[in-house]
């Protein structure tokens, strides 16, 4: 446990210093705890378990979107599960529940079940259609063709930057449009 | 969507680091100054004996526990930012602007020729203090709040609680220069009063604006 931390701390601070590489290792590395710990605490509130792998989804997304509150001399698991208790709480809170989430269910390690992804497109992938065509168009091709940045910018006509520029506003507006109750 | 692939267009962006809310803040809070200033010399401006009054220490201790104010605000703020932060650790730091009128008072007390504690506290401005405080602190409220929006506080209210006291701060920083009441009782009650009311304000708006 305390190996896998300082494995996620070195990843993140390698990951902050440019190496999306080492970015992309930290979040395979932490989804399967994130699914584990989403899981459990919709089982524990009495919720339908298939929900999970959304939540664990907007959970990736306000990681990133918020990387820059981590701070890095601290370790980083604890603002990771801080963040997902948050993220759990609220997509029980939007399904009409009043929670409480156990604590333990974000700092134990327990396997995934059922590495599953969903068959549905998913909560996240729903709200695409609502934004802007450009943003649309560029998570389209990235997130779910699974084009690289340089072949979206050939296939839409759109420099490089622009391909960046519309991912990182698309990745944000997908997330405001997550928290709209 | 599968997470896979959300994961590799997370990835993708990784290098659009977003910046520090620290930086941010700071400059936020630089672009409301001179808006703020604007509104004070228009509305009020400095008291016209400010020149003899800086050598009245009561006067100066104004600008002491307002800085600190902001200054301890600030800290506080920054801090609610992070998701994994607990308000209980730093909390207290907001006590400190406290601790320091508390003293004045005491020193005040202890000062030979003076006007009945009443009167004093009372003093003459009290209502111009409690319209002005929140109006000054009005354009830093909304900087601080939209820096701050940058941030993932686990108590979006407690983080804009924190955000109107900041913005409280600066806003009673520059009345406090046309201010005529001197007294640390009258800032004790009055200056409390409107930095209460900008700190349910921002906690107010924060609780909507500020979850992440």
């Amino acid at each position: 446990m305390r190996g896998r931390d300082e494995e996620w701390t070195g990843l993140m601070r390698a990951a902050n210093a440019g190496d999306a590489a080492a970015y992309r290792r930290l979040l395979e590395a932490v989804t399967p705890v994130l699914r584990a710990a989403t899981y459990r605490g919709l089982a524990r509130a009495g919720q339908p378990v298939d929900q999970s792998e959304d939540i664990v989804q907007e959970i990736l997304l306000a990681v990133h979107l918020k990387r820059q509150t981590w701070d890095a001399t601290a370790p980083f698991a604890p603002w990771l599960f801080a963040i997902a208790r948050n993220k759990l709480i609220d997509a029980l809170r939007r399904r009409g529940r009043r929670v409480f989430v156990n604590i333990d269910d974000f700092s134990e390690t327990i396997a995934a079940p059922a590495a599953g992804d969903t068959l549905s497109p998913g909560e996240v992938a729903s709200h695409l259609d609502g934004l802007p065509q450009r943003q649309r168009d560029v998570l389209r091709s990235i997130a779910v063709e699974s084009a690289s940045i340089k072949e979206t910018a050939t296939r839409l006509a759109m420099t490089e930057g622009a391909v960046r520029v519309a991912l990182h506003r698309g990745l944000a507006s997908l997330a405001a449009k997550l928290r709209e109750p | 969507m599968q997470t896979d692939r959300l994961i590799a267009a997370l990835a993708a962006d990784a290098n659009t680091a977003p910046r520090r809310i620290g930086p941010v803040l700071t400059l936020a809070l630089l672009a409301a100054l001179p808006v703020s200033v604007a509104l004070f010399m228009s509305i009020l401006g400095m008291r016209p004996d400010v020149r003899t009054a800086m050598h009245n220490p009561f006067f100066d201790l104004k600008f002491v526990v307002t800085s600190v104010l902001a200054f301890t605000a600030i800290v506080v703020s920054l801090h609610l930012t992070r998701p994994e932060a607990s308000f209980d650790r730093w909390g207290w730091l907001l006590v400190l602007p406290v601790v320091v009128i508390i003293l004045g008072i005491g020193a005040e007390m202890m000062m030979p020729h003076q006007r009945p504690w009443l009167t004093r506290l009372i003093g003459n401005n009290a209502m111009a203090c409690m319209a002005s405080i929140p109006l000054f602190s009005l354009p830093f409220l909304a900087a601080a709040l939209l820096a701050l929006r940058r941030g993932a506080p686990a108590h979006p209210a407690l983080a804009g609680m924190t955000a109107g006291l900041l913005a409280a701060g600066l806003g009673a920083t520059l009345y406090a220069s046309h201010c005529a009441d001197d007294s640390p009782l009258f800032v004790m009650v009055w200056y409390s009063l409107a930095t209460a009311f900008v700190a349910a304000v921002g906690a107010f708006v924060g609780r909507r604006v500020l979850r992440y």
